[in-house]
């Protein structure tokens, strides 16, 4: 019974604030509220109402989710120094760090979700009840390790919050082994991902070795760069010790992880347009534009500038560790690798087509208005998830 | 092409908003489906996984709601694979004019929505002297054809021994029948559109809208598997006119081709036309390099 109090307790005291954290609440909600208009719209007319065709069968739905995977991915970065350094400031914001790995888990299912023809019939994919294409399916091993890292995310946390709520210090043997399962875990998702696109040979744009390392390494700048932001901001807001150090640390291996993504991107760009074949048709439409379509070039082109302004600060030490510059850093490389890896890599492969044909993809309304409010259902999450831990963590 | 849809789309709010004041007299609208036949559907199993009593279930309603829904008349059946058949398909570039008649055949064949305009059978421009796909026209609209220094190339869903497109489905709802037959359960599938983007021969389409065929132009004689009518959310396929071949006819686009271009037989019948092609012409697949193993090839004169 002490456990329905805690979870009472938790409900009240989470809605429980002052005018601006009810006025961000009551601004997210709003936003939830017009993705879901928008939302009712596309079931009721199909999806049509998106900019998708035959040509382009994905398009900013999915683009969002691997950007997304990225972030749940990359939540572990605060959890592994915690424990094999044994930092202490870390520890406390493992649990921020987890709770946004729920939130952005919950938005990249969502973001499948809005993308089903038919999302009725979700049932189908559960073992037994329905029939499951696993292991063979890339999609499928996708469902499993996602939904396994959802459990994982909550289950910690809930250990760890419910043991203080009890009083008592959270035993660290009994769930230290799941927090060094789920930094394996972490990494497999995200991997799981790019083989779900690296696995066909029909889109040979994103059939290349690299595609698993390019997405770790970008997924460890922008998720450090959401992180970095949002404890300045707790800091801010709350009463919750955030120390310097946290934020530099997360600072540099953002830093390292740049450079390693703009890297791969170059020996790419050098590996397909060096002996440029037909298997650079995408990348080159992608970068350059192709028989007068280049409707990707500006998203690339300001990934690319907005990722090479952010190495810069990161890698000059009194700009990283000026907080409006590295703000800035942050900005940057958040918007540049949700470019790069949404759009810049979902979109091209599909362009063009097997058969060769050139048809090009811009989002609708529709497909914005829900994105917009997937998100804003991850922003409510988070913020709801990150007020329990800074509440039981101060008391 | 989307203001069209976008006006549809506001009839279509009308239709519900009148279906939902019809509905307080009438009883409630489920979709053009009675509230039993929009359940029935709804806890289908897989095609895979039902009893012959549900398949016959299932038959029924698929009658009933197409006539419902297009005001037709029509028969879905269930014919099984003919034993130590396996379906295979050989396309003579020779003698292809670039009519698309048997674009046009495959339509009226198998039920494809008319105003989605989805089409199995793309028909592509090459330049003589030239193989790459990347050159193709698709969408050539000469005075007529064939034109001046060009050849065609029909291109369709390749039947592959190794298709690339269920190993990508999530759900197992796309499959190789025995006779070879890659077909979709359209009551199965959930829309992912993960296997068109794995099948390299864009032979997969979607159902972005809810498909509409007057009811005049139905053609009432269809398969489960094949081409019966199919819901909104849903990809579909050629499947060599399962309809037909699995009675022993010819598939539609064989019979419309006014050139004689197209062969298709069995593969294990070592008389058939298409094995005698194999063994005496010159023949060659597409992106064979992937390892698809497609059972449609090409040859020439």
């Amino acid at each position: 019974m002490i456990l329905i109090q805690f979870l009472k307790n938790t409900v009240y005291e989470v809605f429980r604030g002052g005018k601006l954290y009810w006025s961000w609440l009551g601004m997210l909600m709003a936003i939830v509220v017009v993705g879901v208009w928008h939302y009712i719209h596309q079931l009721q007319g199909g999806l049509v109402a998106t900019g998708m065709s035959d040509q382009v069968s994905w398009g900013f739905y999915i683009s969002n989710f691997a950007f997304l995977v990225g972030i749940a991915a990359s939540a572990v970065l605060l959890v592994i120094p915690a424990y094999i350094f044994h930092s202490k400031d870390i520890k406390q914001v493992v649990m921020l760090g987890e709770g946004m790995a729920v939130a952005a888990l919950v938005m990249a299912l969502l973001f499948v979700i809005v993308d089903l023809g038919r999302p009725d019939r979700i049932w189908h994919m559960i073992p037994l009840l329905g029939s499951f294409n696993f292991p063979i399916s890339l999609l499928a091993w996708d469902i499993v390790v996602l939904g396994g890292y959802l459990l994982l995310n909550l289950a910690i946390p809930f250990y760890v919050h419910y043991s203080q709520y009890k009083g008592r210090e959270p035993n660290l043997r009994a769930y230290f082994p799941f927090v060094v399962l789920g930094m394996f875990w972490a990494i497999s998702i995200h991997t799981v991902t790019a083989f779900l696109f690296s696995a066909n040979p029909a889109r040979p744009f994103w059939h290349i070795a690299l595609l698993a390392p390019r997405f770790i390494a970008s997924a460890f700048v922008s998720g450090p760069a959401l992180i970095i932001i949002m404890l300045q901001i707790i800091r801010r807001m709350t009463r919750y010790p955030v120390n310097q150090r946290i934020i530099n640390t997360t600072a540099l291996i953002m830093a390292v992880a740049m450079h390693i993504n703009l890297f791969f991107i170059g020996t790419e760009l050098f590996t397909d347009f060096y002996s440029e074949g037909e298997h650079a048709v995408s990348i080159r439409y992608l970068y350059f534009g192709l028989g007068g379509f280049a409707a990707l070039r500006p998203w690339i082109l300001a990934a690319l500038l907005l990722n090479v302004i952010a190495v810069i600060i990161l890698t000059i030490h009194p700009l990283r560790r000026n907080t409006v510059t590295l703000n800035i850093a942050c900005v940057f490389a958040f918007v540049g690798i949700w470019l790069e890896k949404g759009m810049g890599l979902v979109v091209p492969g599909f362009i063009p087509t097997p058969l060769g044909e050139i048809f090009e993809y811009t989002p609708t309304i529709t497909e914005i208005a829900i994105s917009l409010g997937i998100w804003a259902v991850g922003f409510l999450i988070f913020t709801l998830l990150a007020k329990t831990t800074i509440l039981t963590e101060l008391g | 092409m989307k203001n069209k849809s976008r006006r549809k789309f506001l009839k279509e709010l009308g239709a519900v908003g009148v279906a939902a004041v019809g509905s307080i007299a009438a009883g409630p609208a489920w979709g053009g489906a009675t509230f039993q036949d929009a359940f029935g559907e709804f806890f289908q199993q897989h095609y895979q996984k039902m009893t012959k009593d549900e398949i016959l279930k299932a038959l029924a309603r698929i009658e009933r709601n197409a006539k419902r829904k297009y005001g037709a008349k029509i028969t879905c059946e269930n014919t099984p694979p003919l034993k130590n058949v396996v379906f295979g398909f050989a396309l003579n570039i020779s003698k292809c004019k670039g009519y698309r008649d048997c674009v046009q055949g495959c339509v009226m064949e198998n039920n494809q929505g008319r105003d989605s305009q989805v089409q199995y059978i793309r028909v592509l421009e090459l330049n003589k002297g030239d193989n790459s796909l990347e050159h193709a026209y698709h969408y050539y609209d000469p005075e007529t054809v064939p034109r001046e220094g060009k050849y065609y190339l029909p291109v369709q869903c390749m039947q592959c021994d190794n298709p690339p497109c269920v190993k990508a489905c999530p759900v197992n709802a796309t499959w190789k029948e025995p006779d070879g037959i890659v077909v979709v359960d359209y009551n199965w599938c959930i829309g992912c559109r993960y296997c068109m983007a794995a099948c390299p021969y864009w032979a997969r389409h979607f159902n972005w809208t809810d498909p509409r065929i007057p009811a005049k132009e139905i053609n009432p004689i269809t398969h489960y598997l094949g081409n019966r009518p199919r819901p909104v959310g849903v990809v579909e396929k050629c499947h060599f006119c399962i309809q037909r071949t699995r009675k022993e006819k010819q598939p539609a686009c064989v019979e419309a081709c006014p050139t004689g271009a197209r062969v298709f037989g069995n593969l294990l019948d070592p008389t058939s036309e298409i094995r005698y092609v194999l063994e005496n012409k010159t023949v060659f697949r597409l992106k064979e390099e992937l390892g698809t193993e497609p059972k449609f090839w090409y040859f020439t004169d």
